[in-house]
């Protein structure tokens, strides 16, 4: 937690009370960085980190000459509203950033939104990715993805080879949506779901519940879990009751296979298929740079996951705004700018940003992991879709008309 | 009615698993408490370090699986030794409060170290070929690795009764567990006794977590995450007795794996509520004296 | 341990006890830019207060005191988002009152045990209220969060701003009434029987104290002022996340209560500045593994410094003034 308590800041703001008073050069424009860098997200925070790093030092050269930028990093502890409310407020108030983005977790970015537009801050979220917290925010925009893009599409594309469905999702607000949207798809598909469980976080044994969707013999499974161990103690049940030999597919998100987590998750992973807009395997020339780039700044064996991704896009469209402003950061002139964004030069493939609701229009892709070179890669098989919109907020659309 | 019968037996068969090793986990807690009064939270950590032993030895040291288990449980033992006469010891008759403070903060070193080691992820167990796969039984297949588990399991905990009610030592433990001023007073050596005692319930743990690796993952906050589990088991046991763990560790593992395979809904909160019921109905756990 | 605050003591108001409510009001005018950091210590504390008045008087052991405090946080923000419940007095009151009933129905069962079972309990409790908040999406948001809680100004009048100064005002007043209730307590007969409960419960069940009805009386009155800490969270921050009810905040109140000073009154108010200070510093040094430096500090405390910062302030103190006596006889 970057903040002083109130008696070291009572020396500190004594000494420093003229300094800070001081107007900020015209050319150096603030940019708070909201992340997490310690406790249990501390993980998720240095893949973002390690994105902007790596960006600001590979483009200095795309911002208009003179311009610097000052990145006030701050750090929210993980999954905090209230932590990450106060550095927010702090970092409009006192450190006075004419931008705010970072920010790993959906509850974060919710916390954040009505000061942004209270203060009429923009705000780029790199990963939080909850759908309808843009809405009401009139300020905020996104270049990491939503849950429903790539939930959607994997029932859409269940649809077509399997009949019948099981979900197991873990049982909080992400694995509810993800099991939301693709049930719709699957369904609209012309499938059956034959049951869906929802899994306990403090759950030592998963083996029950896929026992019990075994029995149930659906053609497909469709996960859901936040990434890491819960995912990989999930398909590892599922490996051990046998489940591939019974033929029930084992599908999901991106998120139960992220590339920087793969290689730690054993061979249980293998064969698993999941819908998602990015792979650190993915051929596209615009990625093979990126990923060596990556490689040689952090080392050999470290893949980019789809965060690093999240925030290198990011800031691409924050430089591409500053650009745009010859320099300067004016709110509503950076949002206008990012409605219309494209980008044509992500490692993920196109994409755009929507001007009606400024969430992100991605790419997807279905991929299985296989073993490249002796390692486990999410290989591409396909591109399920080049553009897709967060579907639920289309729903909202036209269930209301 | 025949599926149904047919999933009976393997709820029961992934219950008894379960419960097998949160009694060998567990075990050693209740006697350690039992007979010194020792409020040691800090036992999962012996469980986790059993498990990154196994786990360590099996990948990166390709020691065979039946060694990596004898290392998960000596060097836990003697790692507890030291710990032991350099830690605990000087908290034995402390307040409990302080006693709860101190192994919490060992907890969350552990969980520290163990990052900054392995990483928070989940550490793959890589079983002996003679572990995989299946083992059928009457049309129904069941994971050959939790067969050997409850096989294995089960001789541990024989030959742990045995040293118990047969052996001298043992004697002196149920002694000292029953009343330790006057075990002292008859010329036991007490503080031995509990350092040996102690040692062997933390290598049971580190056994435990070592056995049950493939199981309940080991990772870094696992001291916190089963916590709980450990605890419960304990309680609803009562301190101080080799049984009544057992019964409770088999009826949580039993009724926690039916609950989630029958009622997937409820699974997380129904083993909560039979715990505060049992409770209430005997507050001093199953098989415990009345304090 | 030695306990310098209890009904034995003078009951007069001393006055170093005004310090801590002088230097709230300085750091108001001298820090203007830090007032919502201020409000967050000022919660802190009386959460931690609320603890003290369980562990450190009456000697229960809880590793689930969150659950109080994110009850009470959960119920602000459910009132605010869900039913249009703005008033600030009506949050804390139904706070309040929520977390008391939970307090109460959780402290009959759990004071009737002790021990190892009465620490699961505990436990128990706040997993199960996390689990809860964690299934009822549609209530409490789930992991996403329960964000756009609105908060009428105080009355009428007071509207909680960006920069945090009605928040802490706000703050500081419920920390004053919580502080006022907690003192006037352990200075009467009541709290006095819970020091001999925690001190020696047998004897105090053999003079015919009811050990039983006061344990719940305190228990409930604690989780209380945990439920209005927790309303204070939601009201200054307007958003409420899980985070409120994880092991995290019982464990770290814990560990600020402690490296304070236990039953002490006021090592509520060091302990939460301290735990951040070295939080803060650790974080910045090893930015993943400050946990590793959070248990050294526990074992440091419960091996070397029993009584927190503040008994080492007192064992300084009494050696000052041993070697003044001293010189001067």
């Amino acid at each position: 937690m970057n903040s002083y308590t109130l008696r070291t800041t009572l020396v500190v703001a004594a000494l420093a009370c003229g300094v800070t008073a001081l107007p900020v050069a015209a050319q150096t424009i603030k940019i708070g960085l909201i992340s997490s860098y310690s406790g249990p997200g501390a993980a998720q925070g240095d893949q973002i980190d390690k994105g902007v790093k790596l960006y600001m030092k590979l483009n200095a050269d795309k911002l208009p000459p003179g311009v610097k930028i000052e990145l006030v990093q701050r750090d929210d502890t993980g999954a905090n509203p209230d932590v990450a409310k106060r550095i927010a407020q702090e970092l409009i108030v006192r450190d006075k950033v004419q931008l705010i983005t970072g920010i790993v977790w959906t509850p974060n970015l919710a916390a954040i939104a009505p000061l942004s537009t209270e203060a009429k801050v923009p705000v780029m979220s790199m990963n939080a990715a909850g759908a309808k917290i843009l809405n009401a925010a009139p300020y905020m925009a996104r270049t990491s993805f939503t849950l429903c893009q790539s939930a959607y599409p994997a029932g859409q594309w269940a649809a077509k080879k399997y009949k019948k469905a099981y979900t197991a999702v873990s049982d909080f607000a992400p694995g509810h949506e993800a099991e939301g949207c693709f049930t719709r798809g699957f369904k609209e598909g012309g499938g059956e779901i034959l049951g869906a469980v929802r899994i306990p976080f403090a759950n030592p044994d998963f083996v029950p519940f896929m026992q019990r969707i075994k029995d149930a013999k659906p053609d497909v499974i469709f996960a859901f879990n936040p990434a890491g161990k819960q995912a990989a103690a999930m398909m590892k049940a599922y490996t051990d009751l046998n489940m591939d030999k019974v033929n029930i597919k084992y599908l999901g998100t991106g998120d139960i296979v992220t590339d920087e987590e793969l290689a730690g998750m054993g061979d249980a992973a293998l064969g698993v298929t999941t819908v998602h807009h990015y792979s650190a395997a993915a051929d596209r020339p615009a990625n093979k740079a990126f990923v060596a780039a990556y490689k040689k700044e952090y080392g050999e064996n470290l893949n980019p996951g789809f965060m690093v991704v999240g925030a290198w896009d990011a800031m691409e469209a924050i430089y591409a705004a500053i650009r745009a402003q010859k320099g300067t950061i004016d709110a509503q002139k950076t949002v206008d700018f990012w409605k219309t964004y494209k980008s044509t030069t992500s490692p993920r493939g196109a994409f755009s940003i929507d001007p009606d609701t400024r969430d992100i229009i991605n790419p997807e892709y279905l991929r299985e992991v296989r073993k490249v070179g002796g390692k486990l890669a999410n290989v591409e098989l396909e591109t399920i879709t080049a553009a897709i919109k967060d579907p639920l907020k289309e729903w909202d659309k036209t269930d209301k008309k | 009615m025949e599926a149904f019968l047919s999933s009976l037996v393997s709820v029961a068969f992934h219950g008894v698993a379960f419960g097998m090793i949160l009694y060998v986990i567990s075990v050693g807690l209740s006697v350690t408490m039992g007979l010194m009064g020792f409020t040691n939270l800090a036992h999962g950590v012996f469980a986790m370090a059993g498990g990154y032993i196994l786990v360590s030895s099996l990948a990166r040291f390709q020691i065979p699986f039946p060694l990596a288990l004898f290392l998960s449980f000596a060097l836990v033992a003697l790692a507890s030794v030291v710990l032991e006469r350099l830690l605990y010891s000087r908290l034995y008759g402390a307040s409990e409060l302080e006693q709860v403070l101190f192994t919490i903060g060992l907890i969350f070193m552990s969980v520290a170290v163990a990052r900054l080691i392995y990483g928070t992820l989940q550490q793959p167990v890589l079983l002996p070929d003679y572990l995989k796969g299946q083992f059928s039984l009457l049309g129904r297949d069941f994971p050959a690795y939790r067969v050997f588990l409850i096989a294995f399991s089960g001789a541990m905990i024989a030959a742990l009764w045995f040293g118990v009610e047969r052996t001298i030592w043992g004697a002196m433990v149920r002694a000292a567990v029953d009343n330790r001023a006057m075990a002292q007073s008859i010329g036991i050596n007490t503080k031995r006794l509990f350092t040996i005692t102690f040692a062997i319930g933390s290598g049971l743990a580190g056994l435990g977590g070592a056995l049950g690796a493939d199981i309940v993952a080991i990772q870094p906050t696992y001291p916190f995450e089963q916590l709980v589990y450990f605890l419960i088991v304990v309680s609803v046991g009562g301190l101080g007795s080799l049984r009544g763990p057992f019964v409770a560790a088999l009826l949580i593992g039993i009724t926690d794996t039916a609950c989630k395979y029958w009622l997937p809904e409820v699974g997380a909160f129904f083993i909560y509520a039979a715990t505060i019921g049992l409770l209430l109905w005997r507050p001093a756990g199953l098989f415990g004296r009345r304090a | 341990m030695k306990h310098p605050v209890g009904y034995n003591a003078d009951a007069r108001l001393r006055w170093t006890e005004w310090l801590p409510w002088v230097l709230a009001i300085v750091v108001f005018f001298a820090l203007p830019d830090y007032l919502s950091m201020g409000a967050r210590v000022l919660t802190y504390i009386l959460f931690a207060l609320s603890l003290d008045l369980i562990l450190g008087y009456a000697g229960i052991i809880t590793l689930g005191h969150a659950a109080f405090f994110g009850l009470g946080a959960y119920v602000t923000g459910m009132l605010s988002v869900k039913l249009g419940v703005t008033d600030p007095f009506l949050q804390l009151l139904a706070s309040a009152v929520a977390a008391g009933v939970l307090g109460l129905v959780t402290g009959a069962v759990i004071m009737r045990t002790h021990g190892l079972t009465q620490l699961m309990l505990t436990l128990a409790v706040a997993a199960v209220c996390l689990e809860i908040a964690n299934k009822a999406t549609h209530l409490t948001g789930g992991a996403d969060g329960l964000a756009g809680v609105v908060v009428a100004p105080i009355f009428g009048m007071f509207k909680f701003d960006l920069y945090g100064k009605t928040a802490y005002w706000w703050c500081l007043v419920i920390l004053f009434a919580g502080w006022w209730l907690v003192r006037r307590m352990i200075h009467s007969p009541f709290g006095a029987s819970l020091t001999g409960i925690r001190e020696n419960r047998l004897r105090m069940e053999a003079i015919g104290a009811p050990v039983y009805a006061r344990l719940v009386l305190v228990y409930t009155i604690s989780a209380v002022m945990a439920g209005v800490a927790g309303a204070l969270l939601t009201q200054t921050n307007q958003v409420v996340g899980l985070n409120v009810l994880g092991f995290e905040p019982s464990g770290e109140l814990m560990v600020m209560l402690i490296l304070g000073g236990v039953g002490r009154l006021y090592g509520a108010f060091v302990g939460p500045r301290v735990f951040w200070v070295a939080q803060d510093y650790l974080a910045k040094q090893f930015p993943e593994y400050w946990f590793f430096g959070i248990g050294l500090l526990l074992v440091i405390v419960v091996l070397f410094a029993r009584g927190g910062v503040l008994g080492i302030c007192d064992g300084l103190l009494a050696k000052f003034r041993s070697m003044r006596g001293g010189g001067t006889a």
